[in-house]
């Protein structure tokens, strides 16, 4: 990676675009007659992060544990239970749905699955003229001018845009979406498994071009998978989740080098290494993740923990820093 | 993973502008569709110009002439216990069937649609109420229910259009509702909250236009049955009332005098209700083949 710009390392408040700060989505579904046993949900637990101007935060977990639901808590696609989303000095939980919808154009998503993300009825330049006719007062030979630029920005074809998704390979349906949503010229995108529905050789070409568009436009990613490889590539921080809790974050290469929480660990050593001699010292964990609406009691992770201690079992671990921006949430680096 | 993201590797198609095929081109790959095209065009034809080309007064009394076998003295259908050509009221009778079809239909599409879209989108409370009210509406046999409505509002061409029109429209309530549900979860909206479009854009520009083809399927099937009931209607005497000229009802003069050998009398307007029964549904089946967006793949 020898052609990224230069990053303010040091990370003032003033180079914060987002500040999440203990946002929760519980999902509470009703059962019996009536609706009198409630279950809650904690798909999104108290978490907490920033990410900074031109900074990809990559957000790493097993399916179900969150990861998506709290893409779409910031960007009020779901609306959050509690907490606070501050976007650029905004808090964006207190807009009104007018202020909302206007809102919208700085903060954009890239869908997991290209296909179904398109409107099956919509030709490719109608999709792509949408968000304009909706935000801009463009007149439609300047939709159509802009159109075209953008789909040449994203390696599209100006013979594309009157096709329809079900024409388009996996590859081209998510430069589509990528397309859309860089359209408004947004701060901030939530790439939601942008790549995981796509072949090998066509993810690395999406994740080149996110990149690229990132330098162009100085966009922030929220880049949201469950593909270490992939995160470890696109990320300059790392938050492991677990359970709708955030376990541990750090910059990229810092975590990757010194993994604290026994979770980061077990996930780490599941990375495929291309070399059959070298010895792989793999963590199996046990067990299944536990059930998000009837939790653990302590650390949520305590029932697969192999170095599960009697703390553990009773008291949540607070996140702490254990390096100079190393944040882990485990008993083990208590400092007593 | 050195390639440049620009580059497009996965080109999809040949480099040229797609000619998609139009909707009539695809309308006629399917034949069935075409001669059910064919027999609606013929009774819409004949409807129109039954004041010109039917060869008799469809009111028109002739004693002499009584229940005469097709062919006799210019009657090429015959005629009936009073003399009257069934030719002329068959063809006069296409105005008003499909006039009331029609009408019929239209009532229960648009309430129906509305109703069925907004319990799918909003769903909760709102649709409990809705749908419960729907499933209550569906619960009678649709004919008893359209004897009840009509009699209730007091007989006549009208009030029998409106009752067929209220009977269908739990129908179109379901088929609505149920479509607006599965598609209100699809990615594509959630995509079109993100680029900000409101609810009203969100039904009127991605919902009601993926849910069009069911509902238009539905509502040349309605049609056809609209068509059978309003004669049901009329064959009991709720519907459109007597000299006036209309299938069902010639049927329901003519039940009495099948066993007695005048089967023209039933047989022919029996016909007129088949062929256009079966000409709607037939055309159905092509108008949901234009409305799939796959059936538009380039033609190369």
């Amino acid at each position: 990676m020898p052609d990224m710009p230069v990053k303010e390392k040091t990370a003032g408040t003033e180079n914060q675009l987002l500040t999440v700060d203990h946002l929760k989505t519980y999902f509470t579904s009703r059962k019996g007659l009536f609706g009198r046993d409630t279950s809650v949900v904690r798909a999104v637990d108290d978490v907490s992060f920033t990410v900074s101007r031109c900074e990809t935060l990559g957000i790493v977990g097993e399916s179900g544990c969150g990861k998506s639901t709290m893409g779409r808590s910031v960007l009020r696609l779901i609306e959050p239970t509690e907490g606070s989303v501050v976007f650029d000095g905004v808090d964006v939980r207190g807009l009104s749905p007018e202020e909302m919808r206007k809102f919208r154009k700085r903060m954009q998503i890239v869908f997991q699955d290209p296909l179904s993300s398109l409107d099956p009825r919509y030709t490719i330049e109608r999709t792509l003229a949408e968000p304009l006719r909706q935000h801009t007062n463009m007149s439609k030979a300047e939709i159509h001018d802009r159109v075209l630029e953008l789909m040449d920005r994203v390696g599209l074809q100006a013979f594309h845009a009157a096709k329809y998704p079900h024409e388009f390979s996996g590859g081209q349906r998510q430069r589509i979406g990528i397309a859309r949503a860089i359209s408004l010229e947004p701060d901030f995108i939530v790439c939601d498994e942008p790549v995981s529905a796509l072949d090998v050789s066509i993810q690395s070409q999406v994740l080149n071009l996110l990149r690229e568009l990132q330098h162009q436009m100085n966009l922030s990613y929220l880049f949201i998978s469950h593909d270490l490889s992939v995160v470890k590539y696109i990320s300059d921080r790392v938050a492991v989740m677990y359970l709708g809790h955030i376990v541990e974050m750090a910059e990229s290469k810092e975590l990757f080098a010194h993994k604290l929480h026994p979770y980061t660990q077990a996930l780490t050593s599941a990375i495929p290494i291309p070399d059959p001699l070298q010895k792989k010292d793999r963590i199996v964990l046990e067990g299944n993740v536990p059930n998000p609406a009837n939790p653990p009691a302590g650390c949520p992770f305590h029932e697969r923990c192999k170095q599960c201690m009697a703390v553990c079992q009773e008291q949540m671990p607070a996140m702490r820093e254990a390096a100079p921006g190393h944040y882990v949430s485990c008993h083990l680096y208590d400092t007593h | 993973m050195e390639s440049t993201g620009k580059t497009t590797v996965d080109t999809g198609a040949a480099a040229e502008a797609p000619r998609h095929a139009t909707s009539w081109q695809i309308f006629c790959r399917n034949k069935m569709a075409l001669v059910g095209l064919a027999f609606i065009l013929f009774w819409v034809v004949i409807a129109l110009l039954a004041p010109y080309i039917a060869p008799y007064n469809p009111l028109e009394l002739n004693f002499g002439d009584k229940l005469v076998p097709p062919g006799t003295n210019g009657h090429w259908l015959g005629t009936d216990q009073y003399g009257r050509d069934i030719l002329s009221r068959i063809m006069y009778g296409a105005r008003i069937s499909i006039w009331c079809g029609v009408i019929s239909v239209g009532i229960s599409l648009v309430i129906g649609t509305t109703l069925g879209g907004i319990a799918g989108y909003y769903g909760g409370g709102v649709s409990m109420v809705i749908m419960r009210i729907m499933d209550a509406l569906s619960a009678f046999p649709s004919l008893l229910l359209a004897i009840v409505i009509s009699t209730i509002i007091g007989g006549g061409m009208v009030s029998a259009m409106i009752a067929v029109g209220v009977v269908s429209i739990p129908d179109y309530a379901r088929l609505m509702f149920s479509q607006t549900a599965s598609i209100r979860s699809r990615p594509y909206i959630e995509a079109g909250v993100a680029v900000g479009l409101k609810n009203s854009q969100l039904i009127y520009r991605h919902i009601l236009p993926n849910c069009m083809s069911q509902l238009l399927v539905k509502a040349t099937l309605g049609l056809g049955s609209a068509i059978l009931t309003l004669s049901s209607l009329s064959f009991l005497g709720m519907g459109v009332q007597p000299p006036t000229p209309e299938w069902g009802n010639m049927i329901s003069e003519a039940r009495s005098y099948i066993i007695s050998g005048e089967w023209w009398m039933a047989t022919f307007p029996g016909v007129a209700i088949v062929t256009s029964i079966l000409g709607f549904n037939l055309v159905g089946d092509g108008v949901r083949d234009i409305l799939d967006p796959r059936n538009r793949s380039s033609l190369n």
